[in-house]
């Protein structure tokens, strides 16, 4: 009897949950506040990234709200957790558009969830710009959709003039984190560009996802006695693959792409005299580089990383973009983000016809005394 | 027919068709916007994937625990047959794409159901348990490999044919027909081995064939599960078809009830709904989930409906006829 | 005792190991011999490889032991066992970090907490389930891994912790082949804890009761043992095992981060399976064998594919061999 009684209480609740969520929708962006939304891991094995690019909008968004709104209105980020989970995204997108009121986002955050949302995205002409999704297929046939960061190919080719030209290598080998789009992605683009400029990739090993263990690829790679040795990864793995080829004595050079940012932190012994390509450099002379520093470092505590610059910038393209449009109608945002030109941390902004960044400079860093310090920049 | 049955059917049929009937209000008044039907799509699924799993680890009482990666095959394989359809250019209405996708998605994950369960269902308990988790990461580290499907990078350019409608009725028509499986001969005989396999043995049931049946027949509805699940989601990553998908599968079904279907809907409701109505706390959700799982195992081991199922027939009888009636899929005492 | 006879580059190469083990039920001898005859510089990469293999292969075997002698003694896989190894090694970080405790402590500390935990975590999830049917004491298991792995995300932040290196760093060169001091610490301590285990479980009581409650706990109960404190400490020997194999895992691998001990534990399972579930020795040798096969899988085939094949190799054993290598065959009575 009891059990008849929890049971449709259960239904009862969740009928009643049901009318209750469907009751809390609010309207469109209300007249005083402009809602942007932002989609990205802040919990889980991604978290680093999602809350590094959500820490640097935030900031952009209180800089800007500071110098007095937007169109005479303040500006609101609503953040939610995609979790790395292309569900939870698409969730998190709708979530956003209906019960929210947002008017554009900014994310996903990585690529995979930005695939995930992107049909529905393009349905909505919801004009979203992300900071950080690498992958070709997010802004192909994709009007409304541009992205900050330059893409895995891109960044791929400009680690392999690198190579080739300034640092003058023969060889290489590549070492991929297979099951990761990003890294197989650059990857790929290093080897094209590399070989098309005479070098030749003398090996190519790979890890999973959950290895730790790198021991038996290096002692491969140490085998081949490569020049350079480009690993194209996030901290988490290039880090300890840095400590293990320093303990095994291979004294190649290793070379990596934006993900490394933030390495010097924990492994500056192990990444000294290693390059990585990225977005800006930290001693950049530049005004705009060194005020976004220090005004990260006040709010946070800590040193941002590239994806809080790209998160930064992500903020204020969008954010100009509305200024531009004098509106919150999508298609004025849309068409004001096309003819944005803005000089950002990560560089100047202006989006091709795909919706991606035009002619980006590639930054090469030099890991030097547990420093990021700036090498030279590339342009393919 | 019996005069009560036919009764049952008759209020169970009401209940379905009055509980869209409310749905359709809802979205159509737009008092339930795109954000909640994607949640109520997304439970429809899960409650297929708990009621699929039930099949095995309820009926059957085996611990399935790599249910994602039947999900993954019939998600890829329906996704893979309707991309090559609609390239062919024949001009099929969605729904009817929509079901001979799911039906691929179901076949193929149901074969596999047999390949993989004929060798290693004659391991019991613990063994199987962690058999079927290697499988699941086998065919998960398959995909990511497979470069035809987008391998880590996922699969792109699959068409959204699922709406509420479909995936709602289509939930129905599997929930009538895991329930009439369970009601059968062959589903009685599924829950006497779990009963006691070696008097099932005895008693003239070919255990072996109706275990792989059991697990094919999961693998089959789980594949469908998988199909819908491509098909709204218009995107695959390997990397989504995980061992914590399938606990967290496993654990909606335990919640809910081994061998309980109405159990493993409620349960599956509950579970995909509470999550995102809390999401402030979307830290703890899973530390929660694992107390509760502890909890339940310690007191109440059964799950909330054991292994009866609610039936809408008994609760109006009781709450409003005041007769007592007890109803379980094996027909006997709950 | 371990031989390792000289190495002579140029001509044929000698490699023999022998490993004395002893079988929890009788006092028998086994030796293992490996005989490798080639030449030049693809030996020594290839022995280089065996290295890498044996380093990982002794960690796999520290936390095989705790599955193993867990489940031969209440035949329960205690899935949380992997968390024990990843709380054994957050809290060396602690140690090592916050207090600068030397490495003798370090290791003493930890165990010792760890074991305590081990304990503790039996009494509080595992003993009220002691009758119940292993379905719900699996789950509970996995109910108490998925908590602990939570709990150390909310008490220690996803972002992974940078272990100090704890030993002296040195790198020394024989025949060829280069070897760390930290590699040679692990394979060194492993074996030597090991052997330590198998002695107090051959040469003395409590050990004795171990090996009795394993066979047959009733009659062990007759003949006087105190089970419940056995089973305790058997938790608390595999824990302090366990935390002793993150510890050094960690010190090898750099990273400390909250689902650190799933693959490892996963794998370590497996390595007990492979050898003979509820025989230590065996746990010993499938440790070293899949870290062989594993790292052998990564630098002579595939290493998208290793892990794969280290779950083949556990859905073969189980269907041919579910006793495993030193494993006895036994039917089940009707």
């Amino acid at each position: 009897m009891k059990k008849r009684a929890v049971s449709v209480l259960l239904v009862a609740i969740f009928v009643a949950s049901i009318f209750t969520f469907a009751g809390c929708s609010s309207s469109g962006s209300s007249d005083d506040v402009i809602k942007i939304g932002f989609i990205g891991p802040t919990t889980g094995d991604a978290a680093i990234y999602g809350s590094s690019a959500k820490d640097g909008a935030m900031l952009a968004v209180e800089e800007i709200n500071a110098a007095g709104g937007v169109n005479g209105k303040q500006v609101e980020l609503i953040a939610y957790d995609s979790k790395a989970d292309q569900t939870e995204a698409i969730n998190a997108y709708n979530r956003l558009r209906d019960q929210d009121g947002v008017v554009a986002v900014i994310g996903g955050t990585l690529s995979g969830e930005t695939l995930a949302m992107k049909d529905i995205m393009v349905q909505d002409k919801m004009p979203v710009l992300t900071p950080t999704a690498t992958a070709v297929d997010v802004t192909v046939n994709a009007p409304n959709i541009f992205r900050v960061c330059f893409l895995d190919s891109y960044q791929g080719a400009a680690a392999a003039n690198f190579s080739a030209d300034t640092l003058g290598a023969k060889t290489a080998a590549l070492l991929i984190g297979a099951g990761n789009p990003y890294s197989e992605g650059v990857a790929a683009a290093y080897q094209t560009a590399f070989t098309a400029k005479g070098g030749t990739i003398v090996g190519s090993e790979s890890y999973g996802l959950q290895d730790n263990d790198f021991s038996a690829q290096l002692t491969k790679i140490k085998e081949l006695n490569p020049e350079i040795v480009f690993v194209p990864d996030y901290v988490q793995k290039v880090g300890p693959i840095l400590q293990k080829a320093k303990d095994m004595g291979i004294t190649a050079k290793f070379i990596g792409a934006d993900g490394w940012d933030g390495v010097q932190v924990d492994y500056a012994d192990a990444a000294q005299g290693n390059y990585f390509t990225n977005h800006y450099a930290a001693d950049s002379p530049s005004a705009t580089v060194q005020n976004f520093i220090t005004a990260y470092n006040a709010k946070y505590s800590k040193v941002p990383n590239s994806f809080s610059a790209l998160g930064y910038d992500a903020a204020y393209v969008m954010t100009d973009a509305i200024k531009a449009a004098g509106s919150t109608e999508s298609t004025a945002i849309i068409t004001a983000l096309a003819a944005t030109d803005y000089p950002g941390v990560t560089g100047n902004l202006k989006f091709d016809a795909n919706g991606d960044p035009k002619d980006k400079e590639v930054t090469i860093i030099k890991i030097d005394g547990g420093q990021l310090k700036f090498e030279t920049t590339v342009v393919n | 027919m019996d005069k009560n049955k036919r009764r049952t059917y008759i209020i169970n049929a009401i209940a379905i068709i009055a509980l869209y009937l409310a749905f359709f209000i809802l979205i159509q008044t737009k008092t339930m916007n795109k954000y909640l039907i994607g949640i109520a799509i997304l439970t429809c699924i899960m409650i297929i994937m708990a009621m699929s799993l039930n099949i095995v680890a309820g009926f059957l009482g085996e611990m399935a625990l790599g249910h994602a990666g039947f999900m993954a095959i019939g998600a890829y394989s329906s996704a893979s047959f309707s991309i090559a359809l609609f390239k062919t250019g024949v001009g099929l209405p969605d729904l009817v794409v929509l079901i001979l996708a799911m039906i691929v998605g179901g076949t193929v994950a149901g074969i596999f159901g047999i390949l993989i369960g004929t060798p290693t269902l004659r391991l019991r308990g613990d063994y199987l348990g962690i058999v079927t988790i290697g499988f699941s990461e086998i065919i998960r580290i398959f995909f990511v490999n497979f470069q035809p499907t987008g391998g880590a990078a996922g699969l792109t350019g699959i068409t959204r044919l699922v709406n509420f409608n479909n995936a709602y009725w289509i939930t129905i028509v599997i929930a009538i027909l895991i329930f009439t499986f369970g009601r059968s001969k062959h589903g009685r005989a599924i829950i006497s081995i779990r009963e006691d396999e070696i008097a099932s043995e005895s008693a003239g049931v070919p255990t072996t064939r109706f275990k792989v049946l059991a697990f094919s027949l999961a693998a089959f509805f789980g594949g469908m599960g998988g199909a819908l699940y491509a098909h709204y989601l218009a995107f695959l990553e390997p990397s989504k078809f995980n061992f914590m998908f399938s606990i967290e599968m496993f654990v909606i079904v335990v919640l809910g009830g081994l061998g309980s279907l109405t159990g493993s809907i409620i349960s599956a409701i509950v579970l995909t709904v509470l999550p995102e109505m809390l999401r402030g706390f979307a830290q703890y959700r899973l530390l929660v989930y694992s107390l509760v799982l502890i909890i339940m195992m310690i007191f109440r081991p059964q799950g909330i409906f054991g292994r009866t199922e609610f039936s809408l027939t008994g609760a109006i009888d009781l709450l409003i006829l005041r007769k007592n009636t007890k109803n379980s899929v094996d027909g006997g005492e709950a | 005792m371990k031989q390792l006879l000289s190495i002579n580059r140029n001509f044929s190469l000698n490699f023999i190991l022998y490993l004395k083990t002893g079988d929890i039920e009788e006092d028998g001898l086994f030796y293992i011999h490996f005989i490798i005859i080639e030449g030049g510089d693809n030996v020594n990469l290839f022995l280089q490889q065996v290295i890498n293999g044996l380093n990982i292969g002794s960690i796999y075997a520290l936390i095989a032991i705790g599955y193993t002698m867990v489940y031969g003694i209440i035949k329960l896989i205690n899935f949380a066992h992997g968390e024990i190894m990843m709380f054994g090694a957050y809290f060396a970080f602690i140690a090592a970090t916050s207090f600068q405790m030397p490495v003798w402590a370090i290791l003493l500390l930890v165990m010792t907490i760890m074991a305590i935990v081990g304990v503790a975590i039996e009494f509080v999830a595992y003993r009220p389930l002691r009758n119940a049917p292993r379905l719900s004491a699996l789950i509970t298991a996995i109910g108490v891994s998925l908590f602990l792995q939570n709990l150390a995300l909310i008490i220690f932040k996803p972002e992974p912790k940078i272990m100090p290196k704890l030993f002296p760093e040195m790198n020394f060169n024989i025949g060829g082949i280069d070897i760390s001091s930290t590699t040679l610490i692990t394979i060194g301590l492993s074996l030597v804890f090991m052997v330590l285990l198998d002695l107090y479980i051959r040469k003395t009581k409590q050990g004795r009761a171990m090996r009795a409650v394993s066979e047959d706990k009733d009659a062990a109960i007759l003949m006087g043992v105190n089970v419940n404190r056995t089973v305790s400490l058997t938790f608390a020997l595999g824990s302090a095992l366990g935390a002793l194999g993150g510890i050094l895992y960690s010190v090898a691998y750099i990273q400390i981060y909250p689902t650190m001990g799933v693959m490892p534990g996963l794998k370590a399972f497996i390595a007990a399976v492979l050898g003979g579930i509820g025989i230590v020795p065996g746990a010993m040798l499938g440790g070293f064998i899949i870290g062989m096969v594993e790292t052998l899988t990564k630098a002579y085939l595939s290493t998208t594919w290793a892990d794969a094949i280290v779950f083949a190799i556990l859905i073969i054993v189980l269907l041919f061999k579910p006793t495993g290598i030193l494993g006895k065959n036994t039917r089940e009575k009707v």
